[in-house]
């Protein structure tokens, strides 16, 4: 049975945009696409760390804003030629609230 | 034995439950209640009732004679006043009292009104039933019309007044038309559409109050202050189940009156069917489901086993003549890809939703004809592996050409202007063409089209190959990006031409392959509707790069950096306080002093920003835009003020400069210099453009770099006075706003249109004062302080959307 956390309202992020969750462990972002679709990715691009966050979202993926790298925000997985990964966290939206699985917490008190 | 049966509402639906019940021989004696005074008719035909192309006459589905014939009494007019369950009669308005061994409830629905101030006022329906479509009809020619609602009912009802002459306006607080149906780029090709039509259309509107004179409508007031002048308004947001005799009548009720597979209430005497009603948590307005309820109740009431099941459902429309589609999922969900096709010339798109090779969801626009394919794919769940390829062509078409890259040239019509400086149409080119002139340079010879600043030379090329097809070999040029086979100079150019006034816009006439653009497109084609279109497009944070969408620079660690103006690089202790204390206050690591004569607070955190900006504001201080594509600084020197070689007040002019200008958004970021005399201490001569003051006046001059590339200025023209020395900069950056390519700096634009062409441009009064009317034009909306915008209506979204840590630290 996994354990959904109420995160904020679904208005709160811009379509096309994202925002910033902290955690003891680090920030994970949250992105809303144009679709409405949310995800919850590690805050930070493994080439430099950059603020995912901060990057332009497209379709079903953000361009880092440092070097622009671009990530699949469903997989994680780094697109063309860079080759990278971010951890991913289950999230849904429900009646209009952004719900993240609670593993987001302790998968990250795991690292 | 004869089955009393009343039924409370003559709708669509209960009027498909008494067919059911009489043409299998039920034998039944019904008593009808209709609270209008007619009996059922089909409602979803008002609507070309309301545009004039049927008579209420066409749409009535059971006359009187009907109801005759079958021997329903028929009590039209009268409502019903209350329930006895347990006596199992029904009371009616004027106090008669009816005994029923089943009773159907096929109330279906109210429409929404919102509570707005005013909403009691005469003028003011809902568009529900036939007296509301008679009010609109009545309106007549000349007079004004609100709609407010931009779903279904509120788009006919708008077009239906609209075919009556009058003057409507649809108010919509969504970003696009019938959201819930149709996508962005679907929802742009209606209004666009609409507006064809007459129709203005006023997206992302909220309503704020209804104003009214003696009583009656006269205008409705949206919360931007703008007032629309109205005879009627139409209320069209949404419909809530009529439960209110249920509910008083103790059935379960939720949204709607629940019902269970059989059309039961929770009182097993006690049916109920149409828009009313709830079932297994949703709620039904399609006509499709009404009809399959209808069914299954007429069949439990003549004791037949049936059940009710939801299906899959597909909503194929015509609004307005334009031809609609959708079906099933086509939002909210993971591991989902999308499969687009635009035929900017037909105005057609579709889009299919594709999640583990099969389709999910679908959107069509424009072209229906295969709509029942896509959906039997969607309901049969079809793997669709082998044909993805072609799937989106449709069943007939399995195996086809690729997409031609040069639809969007090839869908222009022959007055589109391809040439702005020589006003060349598409059609002069082609005539050419015909005539002879089968390369650029003839083309240029004959029609002068892409003969001066030379942007247009693509789309002249295009041209030249959708008119000689395969005798014509396009030079390669390189495409804005992967979204795009067009250039960025074909996309400045059709954005004017087309007038595109929007992203979805820009994506559907011209053919783009993506949902909606990269990283790439998104800030250049925010940046050219920006400065084609002032005040009709709205800039949009989410396709700007991070630092112009939080109006300070990101550094490598993720934190910004704060540079406040310093007009002319002048500034004073009071600011140099403020400066400080901000430095202070925010524990900012690294102060510095930039190249720009200015101060950089460098390693503010993110969620700090609206702070210290506030602070910074209540000094005085406001952006330095040291972020922007726009203009960054007017570098000055003392001038007359102190130097004893300065021949004009240098630093004067580079603060009214700086006034003029900042806010402005340009293709790349623009830098002045002003220098006092010729030994140009501001380093004028590299900057993007320069005024070197003499004792005979300014010399204006631009194209100078001092970066990657390093480069001294091109003397543009000599002016003999301060005024005349703005105009001709605020001239120079209106065209190099209106005409370069995203990214490129001055120099480089200079550098493909040529120097002779910008001054013989600027030389020209009438057109200077043109370009500095429309930078003037578009500076009334840019030139202010983001920073102050953004600690009012947006300091909540620099914040986490949710702080972990600190709950943790608390427990």
């Amino acid at each position: 049975m996994s354990d959904w956390i109420d995160i904020g309202a679904l208005d709160a992020v811009p379509q096309r945009g994202a925002r910033v969750i902290k955690t003891t462990f680090g920030c994970v972002a949250v992105f809303r696409t144009a679709e409405d679709e949310v995800y919850a990715l590690d805050n930070a691009c493994p080439h430099k760390q950059g603020p995912l966050a901060e990057g332009i979202v497209h379709g079903k993926s953000v361009t880092c804003p440092l070097h622009n790298w671009v990530f699949d925000l469903e997989t994680g997985q780094a697109q063309g030629a860079d080759e990278g990964q971010v951890a991913t966290y289950p999230a849904q939206v429900a009646e209009g609230r952004i719900m993240l699985e609670a593993s987001f917490l302790q998968l990250r008190a795991a690292e | 034995m004869t089955q009393k049966i009343i039924v409370i509402g003559a709708g669509m639906a209960s009027g498909r439950v008494l067919e059911h019940l009489f043409d299998n021989g039920a034998d039944v004696d019904v008593t009808l209640f209709n609270a209008e005074p007619r009996g059922n008719y089909n409602r979803i035909m008002l609507s070309p009732v309301l545009a004039g192309d049927q008579t209420y006459q066409d749409i009535v589905t059971h006359d009187d004679a009907w109801y005759a014939e079958r021997n329903v009494t028929c009590r039209f007019g009268e409502k019903v006043s209350g329930i006895d369950r347990a006596a199992k009669t029904v009371t009616a308005e004027n106090g008669d009292v009816l005994a029923y061994d089943k009773l159907v409830f096929g109330t279906g629905s109210n429409p929404f009104m919102i509570p707005l101030p005013g909403h009691d006022l005469d003028g003011v329906i809902a568009y529900r039933d036939l007296e509301d479509t008679e009010r609109m009809m009545s309106l007549g020619e000349g007079h004004k019309a609100v709609v407010i609602g931009g779903g279904l009912l509120g788009l006919e009802a708008a077009a239906g007044m609209a075919a009556r002459g009058v003057d409507v306006t649809v108010v919509h607080i969504m970003p696009h038309l019938m959201e819930r149906q149709l996508d962005e780029a679907a929802g742009y090709l209606l209004r666009k559409a609409l507006v064809e039509k007459g129709i203005t259309v006023k997206c992302s509107a909220n309503s704020k109050e209804i104003l009214g004179e003696n009583g009656k409508v006269r205008a409705l007031l949206l919360d931007d202050g703008t007032e629309l002048p109205c005879d009627l308004l139409v209320m069209a947001v949404g419909i809530r189940p009529n439960v209110a005799l249920a509910q008083e009548a103790g059935l379960a009720v939720g949204k709607g009156i629940h019902v269970d597979d059989q059309m039961l209430t929770s009182d097993e005497n006690i049916l109920a069917v149409g828009e009313c009603v709830e079932h297994n948590g949703a709620l039904f307005g399609l006509v499709a489901p009404l009809y399959d309820q209808a069914k299954v109740l007429a069949q439990t009431l003549m004791g037949q086993d049936a059940a009710f099941v939801q299906k899959e459902l597909s909503t194929k429309l015509k609004v307005t003549g334009c031809d609609l589609f959708s079906a099933g999922d086509f939002s909210e969900a993971e591991g989902r890809e999308d499969i687009v096709f635009r035929d900017p010339a037909r105005g057609v798109y579709k889009r299919l939703v594709i999640e583990d090779n099969i389709v999910v969801g679908a959107v069509f626009y424009g072209d229906t004809a295969d709509s029942n394919w896509f959906f039997g794919l969607i309901k049969d769940k079809t793997d669709i592996s082998e044909m993805r390829e072609t799937l989106i062509f449709g069943p007939a078409y399995q195996g086809g050409e690729p997409l031609d890259p040069m639809a969007a040239v090839a869908a222009l019509p022959a007055d589109a202007e391809i040439c702005g400086c020589n006003g060349v149409c598409k059609g002069q080119i082609v005539e050419a063409i015909q005539n002879g002139a089968t390369d650029l340079d003839a083309i240029k010879a004959v029609t002068k089209a892409s003969a001066s600043c030379g942007t247009c030379t693509g789309l002249v090329e295009q041209v030249l190959a959708t008119t000689l097809g395969d005798d014509f070999v396009m030079p390669t040029a390189k495409p804005m990006c992967g979204c795009t086979d067009l250039t960025h100079e074909d996309v400045r150019r059709l954005i004017k031409s087309k007038e595109l006034k929007s992203m979805p816009a820009v994506w559907q006439e011209l053919g783009w392959k993506t949902s909606c653009g990269c990283h790439h497109c998104r800030p250049a084609l925010n940046f050219y509707l920006l400065a084609d279109w002032p005040l009709e497009y709205k800039d949009d944070p989410q396709s700007r790069f991070i630092n112009e969408r939080k109006h300070a620079n990101i550094q490598k660690d993720g934190t910004f950096s704060v540079v406040p103006r310093m007009w002319g690089g002048i500034t004073t202790p009071d600011e140099l306080r403020a400066i400080a204390d901000a430095a202070d206050k925010f524990a900012v690591p690294t102060v510095k002093v930039t190249g720009g004569q200015r101060i950089d607070l460098l390693g503010v955190k993110g969620e700090d920003l609206p702070e210290i900006w506030a602070d910074l504001n209540k000094a005085g201080l406001v952006s330095g835009h040291a972020y922007s594509k726009g203009l960054r600084t007017v570098k000055t020197c003392v001038g007359t003020d102190h130097c004893r070689f300065g021949t004009q007040d240098s630093t004067g002019l580079g603060i009214k400069l700086e006034k003029e200008l900042w806010g402005s958004w340009t293709p790349h970021k623009l830098k002045l210099g002003v220098s006092g005399c010729p030994r140009n201490c501001a380093e004028a001569t590299c900057k993007d453009i320069g005024v070197v003051c003499v004792d005979s006046g300014y010399q204006v001059s631009i194209g100078g770099a001092a970066g990657m590339d390093v480069r001294e200025t091109t003397g543009l023209i000599q002016v003999d006075s301060e005024d005349e020395a703005i105009d001709v900069i605020k001239a120079v950056t209106q065209m190099y706003r209106e005409n370069a390519k995203y990214l490129d700096r001055i120099y480089k634009w200079m550098a493909k249109v040529g120097i002779e062409w910008i001054a013989e441009r600027v030389n020209d009064l009438d057109e200077r004062k043109a370009l500095v009317e429309r930078f003037e034009l578009s500076q009334t909306i840019y030139r202010k302080d983001p920073w102050a915008e953004h600690v009012k209506d947006k300091a909540e979204s620099y914040k986490p959307l949710a702080d972990f840590k600190k709950l943790e630290a608390a427990e």
